[in-house]
């Protein structure tokens, strides 16, 4: 710290009161839409550690859980998964091209983790005993939910290291984001295995559900299922925020970035292509294999049929055409499609279908719509303050 | 039915329940799979149960929760499922042989669903057998409520200091000795308290010398891999609000393959994670030179 503050002249707190102090515009739109939202969504949060979860929540006996889990947790995980795809790509297969947005990738995974997966302690009913599958208080191995909770923290751990020279890089610690980097390999290959490990695991969390998750959706190859959506599902997000932040941020990005950007943006569609056409496989055998026809004219066959065909076929289609015909506005168009198509498949997985044939029904109260978009704006907020600091969209 | 035709059909019985080539597998290996015959349950035998819900009366008292009064609250009239403030009710059913009374409360299944699910080990099959729930441990994720196949943990969602509300088969009283209340208080002796192989055998017995009355099934013998609570009917248990379709495999054994797999991952990933990364980077060397 004493050398950054060395290096810009000034006092600690100048250099705070600096870099607190907004870096563009402030009447937007969306500072006008996300700041009553999110003072709001404070104040229900209060309500809610005053009164209990009930007091802003709909959930009930038979929804245990709801939005916070099903959207937060289950689809922000899968989006956050483009950080360990293109660490993978860059790092591992040493895919050079990509390496223009490892540090946005990187950072929009670390936050969406910090931020949804930080949502899951309002979803706690007894959030101070958080620490007890931590510490080793009290183990319990042999749940999934137990693993997952430390995949999610060891990996929060090293895509904070994946970052930090970008943060060292912005403070001018020279010597230390070198020492940071020499880390990154090792760092992108921990952080790859934990998350293939996680995004599996929150599908097999369900895997207890056998009794009330809905024949179409329940499959024993569910975690396999969630670790091949979050590949096209991080790679979708990827575009889609890629989109908006060259246009948002468009003089932090090298001019570089730009030309090389397109190149970039078709290579991703081809990825998230094959990715989908593995998945529409693994999906349709398990349709064949689970003779479920029957479903298939009730209103859940026509919910999958959305599912699986508008939302995951289409958009695997478009993909493809785009690619080949290399059509940027169709592969953005796609990106949206699958990202609609995930919401979906956590959605119905996590509560549409779960819990099918009981006559209790959930829907999401106001309130837990209203910290939802309080938590996604907080994180937007806190990206772009990163991002009109640190090097993020240009090389060092 | 002599004894001979009554073996074979529960052998059926349990043979065609195992649907699945995996769940047929795991039920070869029967030792693990079953329930631990010390384990101490109760055997509920509903041709015997009048309703006069003295077991609901007895439990509310046991544990400090609202007591009904079965006289006048009616509350037989509706069916009813197990709440933060009444870890058991009975419920009534209307069946071709009259009226059935059915008690419902946690199973204290063998291998339970809810232990296997939670985090910090705050759902625990005590050595004895009853499902107990520590506070000390609980974060209050509601996992145990997601994976349990009845439905019986429930969420103060009220509460800024929830509770999870179940059935504990009065593990306190237990230890000192006494029954569990709901057992005492029963007039009709249709509850019966023991270790599960003591009722196992009580309910053989009932089925074996009056085949014509009882249906040739124990509700929790095998379901969900066996519970320590189990039921015997003269009414198929799907017209008296049992589930027939959980399976016979324990909860452990839907996870058993994922986790078995993490090792591995962990193991396995990083060497040929980083072996690729030195192909690619010497094949892309190789291509730069
Ligand atoms: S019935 Fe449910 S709560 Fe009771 S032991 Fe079985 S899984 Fe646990
Ligand atoms: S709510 Fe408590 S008892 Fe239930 S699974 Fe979570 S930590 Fe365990």
């Amino acid at each position: 710290m004493q050398h950054a503050t060395s290096a810009r002249s000034g006092s600690l707190f100048d250099f705070l009161k600096e870099e607190l102090k907004p870096k563009a515009p402030f009447l937007t739109p969306f500072n006008l839409i996300s700041i009553p939202v999110i003072l709001g969504g404070l104040v229900l949060v209060v309500i809610r550690f005053w009164k209990g979860i009930g007091a802003v929540t709909n959930l009930n006996q038979s929804y245990p859980w709801g939005l916070w889990i099903g959207f937060d947790v289950m689809t922000g995980v899968a989006f956050a998964g483009g950080a360990y795809i293109i660490t993978f790509t860059v790092y591992v297969l040493h895919a050079e091209k990509y390496h223009s947005i490892v540090r946005a990738t990187v950072l929009n995974g670390f936050l969406s983790y910090l931020f949804y997966a930080g949502a899951l302690t309002l979803d706690l009913g007894r959030p101070w005993h958080i620490i007890n599958p931590i510490i080793g208080n009290k183990f319990g191995y042999n749940s999934i939910l137990f693993l997952v909770a430390w995949h999610f923290m060891l990996y929060m751990i090293s895509e904070f290291i994946e970052f930090s020279p970008v943060a060292a890089e912005w403070l001018g610690m020279e010597k230390m984001r070198k020492f940071l980097t020499k880390m990154t390999l090792g760092v992108v290959i921990f952080g790859v295995t934990l998350s293939s490990l996680h995004q599996s695991g929150l599908g097999a969390l369900f895997l207890f559900s056998k009794p009330k998750l809905h024949p179409l959706w329940y499959t024993e190859f569910l975690p396999v299922l969630f670790l091949i959506s979050s590949i096209f599902a991080g790679i979708s997000m990827i575009i889609f925020e890629g989109g908006i932040s060259h246009k948002v941020f468009a003089s932090r990005v090298d001019p570089d970035g730009h030309e090389n950007y397109e190149n970039i943006v078709f290579g991703l569609a081809k990825g998230a292509a094959i990715a989908m056409y593995v998945y529409l496989f693994v999906k349709f055998v398990i349709f064949i294999h689970g003779q479920h026809w029957d479903y298939i004219p009730t209103k859940w066959g026509a919910l999958f049929l959305v599912e699986v065909i508008v939302f995951t076929l289409i958009p695997c289609a478009l993909f493809t055409q785009a690619y080949r015909e290399r059509r940027l506005g169709m592969v953005r168009i796609a990106a949206v499609m699958t990202l609609i198509g995930i919401i979906l498949n956590r959605l119905n997985i996590s509560m549409i279908a779960f819990n099918w044939n009981s006559p209790v029904s959930y829907v999401p109260a106001v309130g837990e719509i209203w910290i939802t978009l309080m938590v996604v704006f907080t994180e937007i907020w806190v990206f772009r303050w990163v991002v009109l600091r640190m090097p993020v969209l240009s090389e060092h | 039915m002599d004894r001979r035709k009554f073996l074979s059909l529960a052998g059926i019985t349990a043979a065609s329940a195992a649907l699945t080539p995996s769940e047929a597998k795991a039920s070869l290996n029967l030792e693990k799979q079953t329930d631990n015959p010390e384990f101490v349950g109760i055997l509920v035998d509903t041709t015997k149960c009048i309703g006069c819900r003295q077991c609901e009366v007895a439990c509310a008292e046991a544990h400090d929760l609202p007591v009904p009064t079965p006289a006048t609250d009616g509350a037989l009239e509706k069916l009813r499922t197990t709440s933060t403030t009444q870890w058991t009710v009975v419920n009534k059913f209307e069946t071709d042989q009259g009226d059935v009374f059915v008690k419902k409360q946690c199973m204290h299944c063998g291998q339970p669903a809810c232990a296997a699910a939670c985090p910090t080990n705050a759902m625990d099959k005590t050595k004895e057998g009853p499902v107990i729930w520590h506070g000390d441990r609980c974060m209050g994720c509601r996992y145990c409520m997601v994976a349990c196949p009845f439905e019986i943990p429930k969420f103060e969602y009220n509460n800024p200091n929830p509770k999870i509300q179940k059935c504990i088969m009065c593990y306190d009283r237990l230890q000192e000795g006494k029954k569990p209340a709901c057992v005492e208080a029963c007039p009709k002796d249709a509850l019966i308290f023991g270790t599960k192989k003591e009722l196992m055998d009580v309910a053989r017995e009932r089925i074996y010398h009056e085949p014509d009355k009882y249906q040739h099934h124990i509700y929790g013998q095998y379901e969900a891999g066996g519970t320590d609570w189990m039921y015997l009917s003269a009414v198929p248990f799907d017209q008296i609000g049992f589930r027939t379709d959980l399976g016979t495999l324990t909860y452990p054994d839907y996870t058993k393959e994922f986790l078995f797999s993490v090792p591995l991952v962990f193991l396995g990933f990083p060497p040929l994670l980083y072996g690729l990364s030195e192909l690619t980077k010497r094949a892309q060397d190789g291509r730069e030179e």
